[in-house]
């Protein structure tokens, strides 16, 4: 063999195949400033459009007068739900299967809900044309709580339903009930809660926030009259189900629609769903015949596209003595908004919120939810995580503090009791999972000895003391969680949004000089698809990443996929990926036996090329094989090397992880120094480590965002009170601690390469461990239970009711 | 997010200024960083149909330090205050609190003047010069006068100042003693929940002067004599800081907001306070 010719690791590293900390080829042009988002689109003729929105958050809109903003130089049009009717257009389906007004249809049901839509020649004008026209409202009562929604003298808010009392997911029990839905066993669970040992009883609420991406959403709609197609750019999570409902809510078929998913400054949720500035731009683009741009402000954003969280769980944990869990109870009350438009699949209404048993052994659990109309904005998307998988984690792990300090026991130690033990897996939850694999012994023990756990207890102790006697009042949290995510949705059998199958795909075009296209059905918001999908299959087919160009988000060349949110990328269309890749080298296998004159089963794969079995001189290297796919004539072997993969996954992947976050608090300002921040992140195979901590320092940041200070907040008229990021807190550099990450690897059995998904998991292991880190400092004071956000009033707040004031 | 349309003035002088101001009347409104001014013009709160930016006005510019005496342009910005070495040297005080307001990216544009100007009681620098004793020059078609910083906040963006005035200049003499400006805030870029600016002179272990004053726990910003009587002449012990605490928090009436509610903020305001008496103190 050639002494020059690279060696097998040099042939390995030079793929930067799976665990290759490969730079972002996106970055190039994200930090010169050279992305390209919807805001960037501009097309010649094109108009804007802006809403008039309802300042009131409950009232009956009894007139619009558009005369005076039609008069506005550079108005054209003034839509109202008067306009959109003709066209069946003033109400639209949500992913949820309920309907939303696009415009205001004889009353609001929420403040800053969309009443008319002005078009006009800039977005100033625009602006001024919203400002002329003339709403007429009258007030209704209000109503923000949910469990005053449900009363009997409540006033109806869904007027459209009134006396239809069977909804989407089953039976209405109020005017103001959407659902009821349930998981597990009630009357078992019951019967363990009776004659248990110890029952821990807790209301945890998680408060209403906002995924509130960097940039908000928006688009560009232009119909071309000529060709009969509507081209629609916009912010889109998931473009292809978003063509596929503009199809079916316009009648425009669709292969006369495309729509493109440029460049996305984050999404988080927020841009799942279907907002009505995408049914009117695209309207007033068929009306005008001209590009039509919608984009949103920041208040707009915060106030009106979709929230998330806003839970209130019901919790009753029974157990022995000795801690072990026999069984779980959760009730909750979640808080819809006006119009029930979760992006959910669609045979869980609550998302996965049955995931609420997470990392422990628990044998008998119940799960019930009901959501409830109230007038608040709609949405319930799952920000940064997998659908409601936040809020469980957040439960289950409040729950479990709660249970040690009825039981009087260590934190640590009675998690680690209750843990699913690796040998259990696949491991069959009480509230219906199959969770795929894990091994949260060694995880936990492995964050505890790298806190030095022992001795931070023992300075709590100490630091209890010392505050006791006078001598400092700053005390000291260990905020402790492990979580399990469940991920990767799904299965088509179970997993469907408006009917669409929760499958992905890839399709894979190798060119002849031994380079390659890769488009999937996914679309990244900043999570860096471009650079790991090309290591996946650098890995699968033995082209370097570097030559390898992934594409999405375009209808017209990408396959069809459910798009990206709930760490779905990775497990369904990385699979995919992984599967395409497969079938190249499949072919790529008979025609490298072809060029060595063996037989296909005397070659075998070795990284970038096939070898002839106990001959590994004699080979043919993956570039060329490219080569002769296109040049050479192979009886029996099609032109060409190309391949698609639809991926349907068994099973969703449940990555987990254990984090630790040590606090410093303030009790007399409420201020609090987070001094030591630990995470352990298990997502099976490690893609790119680099990204992978980019991915955590990030959600991370935003899980200490919603622990500390961010929420959306209305006073009692429906108001929003946290309408900009004065009041809406996005931590800055200044406020975001130093962490530490380490991880575990134990990859997905049924995953094609055994990778799990990371991108939300620091979100929702983040959050329940900051706020068990402000809990805990308080626990030896006596406090069980206070609701998030923890800002410096409400911390100060439990301080005083603590007594610790003096 | 988007105002009404305006005219826009761009005056080179002050006497143009005055002349537009003259003019437009209660239309027009003079711009310095625009931090406060334009995001109400965008939320439509505030309609203004002519906005008279001071910006190429030299006449408002630079800071001057001479000897003790030390003047501020209205439109020296709060990063020029920051960058500005002798403001570091005779009023470190004013280097402190610059940093301690919003963001470099705001300190940039930022000025002094229309910190100071607008009556925003969420603004840093009112309290600050209240602590300083320092003057405010204004000018209008009528001539110039001086308004002493503790005499010119009436009530939230109401202020002395008429409105065909402009303010110039802030003027006061370096303070002596230890110092200190304390902010507790939510976040970089927020407005306080509750600061204290404290200046604390002390000689042969007595206190010979003291000021203290607050930011955003009133209508105004507050400068408390009283509490500063309270250090005067003792030896600023446990007991004397006591009073002058509880003399402070006397002098403040602040409202609920997101930052929180009314109990929170005095029990928060008691112990910054204390905290910029007893930083102060410690340097004096």
């Amino acid at each position: 063999m050639n002494d020059m010719a690279p060696s097998r690791e040099e042939r390995i590293e030079g793929l930067k195949g799976l665990g290759s900390s490969r730079k972002r080829v996106e970055d190039a042009r994200f930090t010169q400033g050279k992305g390209n988002y919807v805001d960037d689109i501009k097309l010649p003729g094109m108009l804007f459009g802006d809403f008039v929105r309802s300042p009131f958050a409950h009232a009956r809109v009894k007139a619009i007068n558009t005369e005076a903003a039609m008069s506005v130089p550079g108005v054209l049009a003034v839509l109202t739900a008067k306009d959109l009717e003709p066209l069946g257009l003033h109400w639209m389906p949500t992913l949820a299967g309920d309907k939303q007004m696009v415009l205001a249809d004889g009353k609001v049901l929420f403040q800053g809900q969309e009443v008319a839509y002005v078009v006009a020649t800039d977005r100033y004008a625009a602006a001024d044309g919203c400002e002329a026209v003339e709403v007429e409202y009258e007030e209704l009562p209000v109503v923000v709580d949910p469990f005053k929604a449900l009363e009997d003298d409540a006033p109806v808010l869904r007027e459209d339903l009134e006396g239809k009392m069977e909804g989407a997911h089953g039976p209405r029990k109020h005017h103001n009930h959407i659902f009821t839905w349930e998981a597990g066993e009630k009357e078992a669970t019951e019967q363990v809660l009776g004659s248990a040992e110890v029952v821990a009883e807790e209301m945890v609420y998680y408060h209403r926030t906002h995924p509130c991406p960097l940039e908000p959403c928006g688009c560009v709609a232009s119909m071309d009259k000529v060709n009969g197609k509507l081209t629609i750019w916009g912010t889109f999570q998931a473009p292809h189900a978003i063509r596929t409902v503009v199809s079916l809510i316009s009648g425009i078929e669709e292969h006369n629609i495309r729509v493109i998913s440029p460049d996305i400054g984050g999404g988080f949720g927020n841009k799942v769903g279907a907002y009505p500035g995408y049914i009117c731009s695209a309207v007033a683009s068929i009306v005008t015949g001209k590009p039509v741009k919608w984009i949103e402000d920041r208040m707009d954003n915060l106030m009106t596209t979709a929230f998330a969280r806003d839970y209130w769980m019901k919790g009753k944990i029974a157990a022995t003595k000795e801690g072990k869990i026999t069984g779980l109870w959760c009730h909750t009350t979640a808080d819809h908004g006006g119009f029930d438009a979760c992006a959910d699949p669609t045979k869980f209404p609550a998302g996965f919120m049955n995931i609420c048993t997470g990392s422990y052994d628990i044998p008998t659990a119940y799960l019930a939810v009901d959501g409830v109309y109230t007038n608040k904005a709609p949405g319930g998307v799952a920000y940064r995580c997998s659908f409601r998988v936040t809020e469980a984690a957040y439960f289950i792990e409040r729950m479990i503090e709660v249970l040690a300090i009825e039981l009087g026991m260590d934190a640590a130690e009675l998690r680690r009791i209750n843990f699913i033990k690796k040998e259990q897996f696949p491991y069959q939850s009480a509230l219906g999972w199959e969770y795929d694999s894990g091994d949260y012994h060694t995880a936990w023990d492995k964050a505890l000895d790298a806190v030095g756990y022992d001795e931070l207890r023992k300075e709590q102790a100490e630091r209890v003391e010392a505050f006791k006697r006078g001598e400092t009042r700053k005390l000291l949290g260990i905020g402790l969680t492990h979580f399990t995510e469940i991920v990767g949705a799904g299965p088509v059998k179970n997993c469907d949004i408006l009917g669409l199958g929760m499958f992905d795909s890839c399709e894979i075009r190798i060119h002849p000089t031994g380079s390659a296209i890769a488009r999937l059905g996914t679309i990244s918001q900043g999570q860096g698809h471009a650079t790991t999908f090309a290591q996946i299959l650098a890995s699968e087919i033995g082209l370097p990443a570097d030559s390898i160009t992934v594409e999405e988000g375009d209808t017209d060349t990408a396959p069809y996929g459910l798009g990206t949110y709930g760490s779905r990328s990775t497990p369904v269309a990385g699979a995919a990926t992984a599967m395409a890749g497969r079938k190249i080298r499949a072919k790529a296998q008979m025609i490298a036996a072809y060029l060595l004159e063996v037989h296909d089963d005397d070659v075998e794969w070795d990284v970038d090329r096939f070898v002839v079995k106990g001959n590994p001189e004699r080979f043919k290297t993956m570039k060329e094989i490219a080569f002769a796919s296109y040049n050479q004539a192979i009886p029996g072997i099609e032109p060409g090397l190309e391949a698609v993969s639809y991926y349907d996954p068994p099973n969703m992947t449940y990555p987990f992880g254990a984090y630790i976050c040590v606090m410093e608090i303030d009790v007399d300002t409420g201020t609090h120094e987070i001094r030591q921040f630990y995470a352990l992140d298990d997502c099976g195979t490690r893609i790119n480590p680099m990204i992978i901590e980019g991915q955590v320092h990030g959600g991370l940041t935003e899980a200490l965002a919603i622990a500390m200070g961010q929420e959306i907040a209305y006073d009692e008229m429906g108001n929003v009170k946290t309408g900009t990021l004065m009041d809406f807190f996005i931590p800055t550099a200044w406020e975001t601690p130093n962490y530490t990450t380490d991880y575990t690897t134990t990859p997905s059995p049924h995953h094609p390469i055994g990778a799990k998904g990371v991108g939300e998991s620091p979100n929702v292991g983040g959050v329940p461990a900051f706020s068990n880190a402000v809990h805990d400092a308080f626990r030896a004071f006596g406090l069980r239970q206070s609701h998030m956000p923890h800002d410096h009033w409400r911390i100060w707040k439990i301080a005083n009711s603590l007594g610790l004031h003096g | 997010m988007i105002p009404a349309s305006f005219e826009y003035h761009r005056p080179a002088d002050i006497s143009a200024a005055l002349a537009i101001l003259d003019e437009y009347g209660d239309d027009a409104r003079v711009i310095a960083g625009g931090h406060s001014l334009i995001p109400m013009m965008k939320l439509r709160m505030a309609d203004i149909e002519h906005l008279i930016d001071l910006q190429d006005i030299g006449e408002l510019k630079g800071i001057f330090v001479e000897g003790t005496k030390v003047t501020i342009g209205a439109m020296a910005t709060q990063h020029e205050l920051i960058d500005n070495g002798d403001i570091a040297r005779v009023a470190p005080i004013l280097h402190e609190a610059a940093l301690q307001i919003a963001d470099p990216q705001v300190r940039y544009m930022g000025t002094v003047g229309g910190n100071v100007a607008n009556g925003d009681p969420g603004n840093d620098m009112p309290g600050l010069m209240q602590c300083l004793g320092a003057t405010f020059h204004l000018v209008g078609s009528g001539g110039t006068r001086d308004v002493a910083a503790r005499d010119y906040y009436e009530a939230a963006y109401m202020t002395d100042r008429e409105d065909d005035e402009i303010l110039t200049a802030i003027s006061f003499n370096a303070p002596e003693g230890g110092f200190a400006y304390e902010k507790q805030k939510r976040k970089i870029g927020d407005y306080a929940t509750a600061a204290c600016a404290a200046i604390v002179k002390i000689d042969g272990g007595i206190c010979t002067a003291a000021s203290i004053a607050m930011t955003n726990l009133s209508d105004t910003p507050i400068f408390s004599a009283e509490a500063g009587a309270a250090l005067e002449g003792t030896a600023c012990d446990a007991t004397a800081i006591d009073a002058a605490v509880a003399a402070a928090t006397g002098a403040i009436d602040p409202t609920e907001d997101n930052r929180g509610p009314v109990d929170f903020k005095m029990h928060v305001a008691g112990t910054i306070i204390r905290r910029a008496i007893e930083r102060a103190v410690s340097r004096a």
